[in-house]
């Protein structure tokens, strides 16, 4: 029996068949239906912005990593993609296409690539693209329109809430909430097709419930409480603005939120006050972007203090 | 029949692979012509060759002395003369003194090998006696003297034996195998580690894949007190000691701690049916059942094979290989040692050869991390891999032993699992042994100053 080369290497000598790439793809999927439901809402612009938002991410990541940092380039694993429908999802439909670009631009080179590319971005790059936007881009970011052909302006249901816009327009109904047929960004108006990609994700085990449902639940106890236990506001909350987007997609960002299980609780309860108290209390109508930014930024301290006790940790009998 | 599934934190989900040979039962393997026996297959001190070139030897008869009480004898597996005692290539990657032994085909016995009886006969002292002098280690692979695991330092009151037949790692079907078949002789194993033990106490722990020999078992340890057949969830590492004890007890074994601490001794089944040989036949540990599998052997199977037969003599009994091999593992594919070459000896440890194939073998390339956290959820003892990874790394070797580097049990979940593919238990193993080289050279330099 004569052996030709073969491997010798250390154990284990298998491993599981996730890749980088499969999980991106599945929040690819888990996007999908979110998406759909932006372009029935908001109509063909909704398909330009999201298409110009990846191409710009993903075309940025190539050029960035190939010829500035000469590095081999990896946008094969769709985490550029994957960034670029999200800054879609968080802009308006009426966004002028240069700004869109140029806010996928921001994401992929200042927010992620200047700090080591995937996995060592310190917040999340779609999010940091939409405060970029908004600050620099105020009232384009915020021309809302309602859904349907005709592109009236309109003003968000939380804006509505907050009393900051024209009181003129009647308050959408609780139902229009969850399933998206109100003014908004393009992929955050529908609770329930977002809730949908969420527990696609949480069956395929790419995210775990922790932090989605401890954000949620602490804006819903939150807004009960602080709205004199009114049941239809707290709803109202829960359901409007970028809550569902924030926490299931955005807040859940590998790089940019704890790894440990204690810290991943503590994400989403952090993210749910900031974001309560930015809507009772701050200037502008929605929080979850400022929120999650905000916790990410904590996010190295949060792993620190929440090092799971290890197995075997108990006393050493004498 | 009443039967408890239990478990332990975290593990993750390797495909089984042991159809191949699952069904398949134990045959002897043929006799071999030449045997190597190693004088080292067991964790603490080889063992000195009490015979040399030219020697007549017999089937059974002690032919390495333990040295030191962490140590185990070692007996011819053949009858015949002795070729050599040289330093040769062993599973263990290394060449360590071996006894080369021409066989005669006899098998002639040695006088010595007689049985010991019935149990009752017996004292916890003499049994402790017959376990040691059969050069008895534990048969899961990591090959632990089991006369030490039976004399617990003084102070320690041990409760309870531990049987592990979770055969957690893929691949591997050999204490499935005997489970099924000499089911009557590890329930009679147990038993003589209860009393040599001196506990009331018996589990038998086995992964509910293997349903038909949790029944087994089951059915064999009827009627006998103490003793409870446990099923497993499949899970790896369900079979690591500590993970088991945990299982069977709900009881933690401390931070550097032996499963002594808790009361517990831990052995393989494999290990309670060679001490039934022992005792009623006399003979010492001179074979074992080895799965010998992978995409790359053309008719895998179950083989009781001599101590001291190559590799490449065993796989050719298997039909020889289909294809050039990928990669060449003594032991399951979690846990198993990569060999570079077929010409090593099976040794007490060997409870697998797994040949994959090109394809199988092939490593994919890490990239970044992407901080998913999955080495976090799965790490049975609850470290977080990835920062213990990332020290070793940049050579920050106390960090990573602030990160519990020295309680990793080495069982590759984490590497397994990355999606990233990043060797994470390779770095974690590096810093294990920086932090042992450095605290052996500060004691070193204490005791000189």
């Amino acid at each position: 029996m004569e052996l030709g080369r073969f491997l010798v290497s250390p154990a284990p000598h298998i491993r599981s068949g996730e890749s980088t790439q499969r999980i991106m793809l599945d929040v690819i999927i888990a996007l999908l239906p979110a998406m759909i439901a932006g372009v029935w809402f908001f109509g063909i612009n909704a398909i330009l912005v999201t298409a110009v938002a990846v191409v710009a991410a993903v075309a940025s990541e190539a050029v960035m990593q190939k010829y500035v940092l000469k590095r081999p380039v990896t946008v094969s694993d769709l985490s550029a993609a994957v960034t670029g429908i999200l800054i879609a999802f968080n802009v308006p439909a009426t966004l002028p296409l240069w700004m869109v670009a140029l806010g996928s631009i921001f994401a992929i080179v200042i927010v992620k690539q200047c700090f080591g590319g995937l996995g060592n971005n310190f917040i999340n790059p779609a999010l940091a693209a939409r405060a970029f936007l908004l600050t620099s881009f105020a009232g384009d970011m915020t021309n809302w329109v309602a859904p349907g052909a005709d592109a009236v302006a309109a003003a968000t249901p939380l804006g509505l809430v907050k009393g900051a816009e024209a009181a003129t327009q009647a308050l959408p109904s609780l139902m229009d909430l969850f399933i998206g047929n109100v003014p908004g960004c393009i992929g955050e108006t529908s609770a329930a097709l977002l809730l949908l990609g969420g527990l696609y994700l949480v069956y395929r085990g790419v995210i775990s419930i922790r932090i989605p449902a401890s954000f949620i639940a602490t804006v819903a106890v939150l807004t009960f409480l602080m709205g004199g236990f009114d049941a239809s506001l707290a709803a109202y909350h829960v359901f409007a603005g970028g809550l569902f987007l924030g926490a299931i997609f955005m807040a859940t960002d590998y790089s940019s939120s704890p790894m440990t299980p204690m810290g991943q609780i503590i994400m989403g309860i952090g993210c749910g006050l900031i974001t309560v108290v930015i809507r009772f209390f701050g200037a502008l109508p929605e929080g979850v972007s400022y929120s999650i930014l905000l916790m990410n930024v904590a996010t190295p301290l949060i792993d620190k203090f929440t090092i799971p006790k290890k197995f075997g940790g108990v006393k050493k009998s004498a | 029949m009443n039967i408890r599934t239990l478990t332990f934190k975290g593990g993750t989900h390797p495909p089984h692979s042991k159809k191949a040979t699952e069904k398949l039962a134990v045959q002897a393997a043929a006799a071999p012509k030449v045997v190597v026996i190693p004088m080292q297959q067991h964790l603490g001190a080889p063992c000195e060759p009490i015979v040399k070139a030219g020697d007549e030897v017999k089937l059974g008869q002690k032919i390495g002395e333990a040295k030191g009480f962490v140590s185990a004898p070692i007996h011819s597996s053949v009858s015949g003369k002795v070729m050599a005692v040289e330093p040769r290539l062993y599973p263990g990657g290394t060449a360590v003194i071996c006894v080369v032994i021409e066989s005669d085909m006899q098998d002639t016995l040695f006088e010595g090998v007689k049985s010991y009886g019935s149990l009752d006969n017996l004292t916890p002292d003499e049994i402790k006696n017959i376990v040691k002098e059969s050069g008895i280690v534990g048969m899961g692979g990591a090959a632990f003297p089991t006369h030490v695991k039976l004399s617990p330092p003084p102070g320690k009151h041990l409760d309870a034996v531990i049987l592990n037949g979770a055969e957690c790692e893929p691949y591997l079907t050999s204490d499935h195998r005997l489970m099924l078949e000499q089911a009557e002789k590890v329930v009679f194993g147990l038993q003589a580690l209860m009393k040599a033990a001196g506990v009331k106490k018996g589990y038998i722990g086995i992964e509910n894949n293997k349903p038909d020999a949790i029944e087994a078992l089951y059915k064999a340890s009827q009627g006998i007190e103490g003793i409870e057949v446990v099923a497993l969830h499949t899970k790896y590492p369900q079979g690591a000691e500590k993970q088991l004890i945990y299982a069977c007890t709900k009881k933690e074994v401390p931070s550097g701690g032996l499963p002594a601490d808790v009361g517990v001794i831990v052995n393989n089944v494999g290990t309670a049916a060679v001490i039934a040989d022992a005792i009623r036949e006399g003979m010492p540990l001179v074979e074992r059942i080895v799965t010998i599998t992978g995409a790359a052997v053309k008719e895998p199977k179950n083989l009781l094979v001599r101590i001291g037969t190559s590799f490449k003599e065993v796989v050719e009994q298997c039909g020889g290989l289909v294809e050039n091999p990928g990669k060449i593992i003594a032991g399951g594919p979690m846990m198993g040692i990569a060999q570079f070459t077929l010409d090593v000896p099976v040794i007490k440890g060997t409870s697998g050869i797994l040949i994959l194939s090109e394809k199988e073998a092939r490593l994919p390339e890490p990239s970044n991390c992407i901080r998913c956290g999955k080495c976090v959820d799965v790490c049975p003892i609850s470290l977080m891999p990835i920062n213990i990874s990332a020290f070793s790394l940049q050579d920050k070797f106390e960090q990573a032993e602030a990160c519990h580097a020295m309680d990793c049990i080495e069982c590759g979940s984490c590497s397994f699992v990355c999606p990233a593919k990043r060797p994470l238990v390779d770095s974690i193993k590096v810093a294990k042994r920086e932090i042992m080289a450095r605290r052996k050279k500060a004691q070193s330099s204490q005791a000189k100053g």
